[in-house]
């Protein structure tokens, strides 16, 4: 996009985050995933006749820590509603969700206001045969009640969001605190939190709102951003020629980057809501407040201003650790006593990850002390980076000790006398690179470095090798 | 069965069964086979055979009938809609299931308006109920099922369900004595929904004290049905015979519309409640006349959504040609009849955007202001007493072509259940041969008060209701 804009995008995201509880929102079957089609199903998450819903105290509990993670006023009374429409995922023709007092509301993450944060079931899943896709033209369909009441909560920002990576940004924050907290998978591709994104533009430098679109469910951080961005040009080039940007439900699809409409304001349900009469008022006592509270943890912001400040980490790497607990619990433990942090923090940002492939640090034999010590012989130069790796691999496997290890492997670095004598005896063979190294190509110096890497094996510290190959050169 | 047998009331029957003088099994035979042969229409479901009954079951065996719209597992239950027809619910209402195992088996299924929307039980989906005191008379709704098999002598007591009247209003055509408890004293749960914040099942039985016995082993706490609460007290069966310094405040006597057989057997009855000690006076519920049209919105709002579900997706019979929309479309064409359609179309419009403020809001105003004027009321009085239906039991077909006139018969119930109050209903008399019944109500989880003073009423009025027909 144009960097010089004539428009200000104004954007804010709904998210709805699947809880991880026991049972469901308004009865005791289990959650169900990857089950088998409607084996996780009773008669009220069928909605037979006479059947009534009772909430799920988990799901408060965990609705209430969201909501004060959050910062937001938790209401003394939040009104369950019915929100009414067909439609065959739906059993009871109405889905019971919070409206005009949900759970907790005014809050903030980072620089984003949070509107509301309500309760609500989820529906179940459809599934349609034929090449529509849809359920219209479908040969057939076939609902798996499974996922029918697992409880939700739809948290709703304010539209404070500037651009697609502001979103995304935000997004990603939120992940992480909803995953620090263990209340969700948070997995997007999966559904477990499915985020929606309202998007307007207005002339830059207006107090006034655009027409926004809703772009329904994108399933990863990647494709909101992609999605926003398509949506704002394509709001854009309707403004610029001279249109209006009609409300609408759209759905952004990722393959083609195509937009396309999926209903208009006219087209848009009469959800009839009224309060749910089957439902007393939600009113959380102060114990129940008082266990939430207790039970937040310290969450990624907070964290990753504390490791900035305590252990004078770059930002970047702070935030990493702090989004990813699991490293940052990983560099917590190893950088306890170790006598320098950052360039822990450095191996567990991006090493670590790398050698862990997907798995959590604490799902492997990595012990944090052995990391501190392997990265204790790195600095002292004792082991090139090459053979940390290496070294890294094996904590990783099956654990021990670095220094026997690399004592077991032969990987201690080549140096003194023995590095003297392999440089001197590169140099002589290398005549021709050390003349072009002379007259300033300062590229050739690759080919001695080669030649010290191929003897020693990779044993040698890089940096130190260059800086010896210098010093005899003379540059 | 013997004559000598049937005469019993529920609570004689069973004190035979716990001094072993009556097997609960020959009881159960008993009525199964009158039921089985009813001839009112009563019945859409008898019992095979006696269930076991736990030996020193509080309630001795004694069988019930049971509404349709109670669910039992394995048992049809179709609330008297075509939509259900065949439908055998899974599971067993919290209150049905009490009933059994306090020693109250489940004898039939009985008739009734189609999801409990009716005053006359001529909107059943499966054919009307007569009236045993006159076959060519309605025997009310819509619990009118329970109150003709009562009053026929088919069953010894039964349970029905009330939302704007349908236990009581019944209770009086049929010459029964019928309880509406308090909101919450009995839980729902497994009672197929009409009108979620008014719907409450209470017995209908040939005396007060059969309904107190029954009332007793019905109320509770139940964690299936989030608005049900514990009954403050125990249910005591009645004993007094005076109503000493009782305050009685009198409503409605001189309604337009009430008929006059009925207000002149109903001042008798207020009569007598002095002549027992008691003190009544008028008293004035300001809005309570307005508790009809706040109730023909409200009601009709909630049942839109409680009958969404009958969608020919997951059970029922299912019509359509294979497509989404007809599917809805036909299933529902066919399976509710003409009352339940006008319902849900009052509802939803009622709900609609636009509209919820002017008609759901300002109903719900209504019903607080109802409930305000009661509170009123019993800062100054102990109880209430009305006309139960401002006519007798009237004919088959006579007022299904006018549903207006067909709603004016729950005037006198309706603001009771609004305000979330106990009532009961008892007979009083006759005018022109047909029972009439009085309405006492008294503040939330009074039963115990209401009941006490229709047992001393009761015996002060000596009503000895045997209909012509049985």
């Amino acid at each position: 996009m144009s960097a010089t804009r004539e428009f200000e995008p104004v954007i804010g995201i709904e998210i709805h985050v699947q809880l991880d509880t026991r049972t469901k929102m308004f009865c005791s079957c289990a959650l169900g995933f990857g089950e088998q089609p409607n084996t996780r199903t009773c008669p009220v998450c069928l909605g037979h006749p006479g059947t009534l819903p009772t909430v799920n105290a988990e799901a408060v509990h965990y609705g209430l820590m969201i909501g004060l993670a959050l910062g937001c006023d938790i209401a003394p009374r939040s009104i369950f509603h019915r929100k009414n429409y067909f439609y065959p995922d739906l059993p009871k023709g109405y889905q019971i969700s919070q409206y005009d007092v949900p759970l907790a509301r005014d809050g903030r993450l980072g620089d984003v206001r949070i509107h509301r944060v309500h309760l609500e079931e989820d529906a179940a899943k459809l599934v349609h045969a034929g090449s529509s896709g849809r359920i219209h033209g479908a040969e057939a369909s076939v609902v798996d009640f499974n996922r029918g009441g697992t409880p939700l909560v739809e948290i709703v920002t304010e539209p404070d969001l500037r651009s697609a990576a502001e979103a995304a940004a935000f997004g990603r924050l939120l992940q992480a605190t909803l995953r620090a907290m263990g209340v969700s998978d948070v997995n997007m591709e999966e559904g477990s939190l499915r985020m929606d994104a309202n998007v307007s533009i207005r002339p830059a430098g207006s107090a006034t709102l655009g027409t926004k679109t809703e772009l329904k469910n994108m399933n990863s951080f990647r494709f909101l951003e992609r999605g926003i961005d398509a949506e704002l040009e394509r709001q854009e080039a309707i403004l610029a020629d001279g249109g209006e940007v009609v409300q609408e439900t759209l759905h952004f699809d990722p393959r083609s980057g195509a937009i396309s409409s999926l209903r208009s304001k006219e087209e848009a349900h009469d959800y009839r809501y009224f309060p749910e009469p089957d439902l007393v008022p939600l009113a959380p006592t102060e114990k129940m407040l008082g266990r939430a509270r207790a039970a937040i943890p310290e969450l990624p912001a907070a964290r990753a201003e504390r490791l900035e400040r305590d252990f004078a980490l770059a930002p970047d790497n702070a935030r990493l650790l702090a989004f990813r607990a699991g490293l940052g619990d990983l560099f917590e433990r190893a950088a306890d006593g170790a006598d320098e942090a950052r360039p822990l923090a450095n191996w567990v940002v991006n090493e670590v990850p790398r050698a862990l492939g997907g798995s959590e640090p604490s799902e492997t034999s990595l012990e944090p002390a052995a990391l501190a010590r392997l990265v204790a012989l790195v600095e002292r130069r004792a082991i090139s980076a090459a053979a940390a790796r290496e070294v890294l691999a094996v904590l990783i496997a099956e654990g021990g000790d670095p220094q026997q290890i690399v004592e077991r492997k032969g990987l201690s670095s080549a140096g003194g006398d023995e590095l003297e004598q392999v440089v001197e005896r590169a140099l002589e063979q290398q005549a021709d690179a050390v003349e072009k190294v002379r007259q300033g190509n300062r590229k050739a110096i690759g080919a001695i470095m080669g030649a010290v890497m191929r003897e020693t094996e990779g044993r040698a510290d890089g940096a130190e090798v260059q800086r010896m190959i210098r010093e005899r050169i003379g540059v | 069965m013997s004559a000598e047998l049937l005469a019993l009331t529920a609570a004689q029957a069973g004190e035979r069964v716990r001094a072993r003088e009556l097997s609960p099994g020959e009881l159960f035979d008993a009525y199964r086979e009158r039921a089985a042969a009813d001839e009112h229409g009563s019945y859409l479901w008898v019992a095979e055979k006696a269930p076991d009954t736990p030996a020193g079951a509080p309630l001795g065996g004694v069988p019930v009938a049971v509404k349709d719209l109670f669910c039992v597992e394995g048992v049809p239950s179709s609330a008297g809609s075509r939509i259900l027809e065949g439908y055998r619910p899974p599971y067993t209402a919290t209150a049905v299931e009490k009933l059994v195992r306090a020693g109250a088996p489940v004898l039939g299924k009985t008739n009734q308006d189609e999801f409990a929307m009716g005053s006359s039980n001529e909107n059943s989906g499966f054919g009307p109920v007569k009236n045993p005191w006159d076959p060519r008379r309605v025997p009310g709704g819509s619990s009118g099922g329970s109150a003709a098999a009562v009053a026929a002598g088919t069953a010894p007591w039964a349970i029905g369900t009330d939302t704007g009247g349908s236990i009581r209003q019944p209770a009086a055509l049929c010459g029964l004595v019928g309880l509406k408890p308090t909101y919450g004293a009995v839980s729902r749960y497994g009672m197929i929904a009409f009108a979620s914040s008014l719907d409450q099942c209470g017995p209908l039985t040939r005396d007060v004290t059969d309904s107190a016995l029954l009332f007793r082993h019905l109320v509770g706490r139940d964690a299936c049905d989030s608005t049900s609460l514990a009954f403050p007290e125990q249910v005591e069966l009645p004993g007094s015979e005076r109503l000493d310094g009782l305050r009685v405040g009198v409503w409605g006597l001189d309604e337009e519309g009430l008929d006059a057989g009925v207000a002149a057997v109903c001042r008798r009855a207020v009569d007598r409640i002095e002549e027992l000690g008691g003190s009544p006076t008028e008293v004035q519920l300001p809005h309570a006349g307005h508790g009809l049209s706040a109730y023909y919105v409200i009601a009709p709002a909630e049942a839109s959504a409680n009958l969404a579900r009958y969608d020919g997706v997951r059970y029922g019979p299912r019509s359509g040609d294979g497509d989404l929309l007809s599917l809805y479309e036909e299933t529902r064409h066919d399976g509710f009849g003409d009352e339940v359609k006008r319902r849900v179309m009052l509802g939803t419009y009622a709900l609609s955007s636009g509209y919820y403020e002017a008609y759901y809001g300002s109903a719900q105003k209504v019903r607080t202001l109802i409930a305000d004027d009661f509170r009123a009321a019993f800062e100054r009085v102990d109880l209430i007493v009305t006309p139960t239906s401002p006519t007798v039991a009237f004919k088959l077909g006579e007022r299904t072509a006018d549903p207006l006139a067909m709603y004016l018969s729950d005037y006198f119930t309706v603001p009771m259940p609004l305000a979330g109050l106990p009532a009961i209903s008892i007979p009083c008399g006759l005018s022109d041969g047909l029972p009439v019944g009085l309405q006492l109500a008294g503040p939330a989880f009074g039963e115990n008060r209401i009941l006490d003073a229709a047992y001393a009423l009761e015996l002060a009025l000596g009503f000895e209701g045997v209909p012509r027909g049985s």
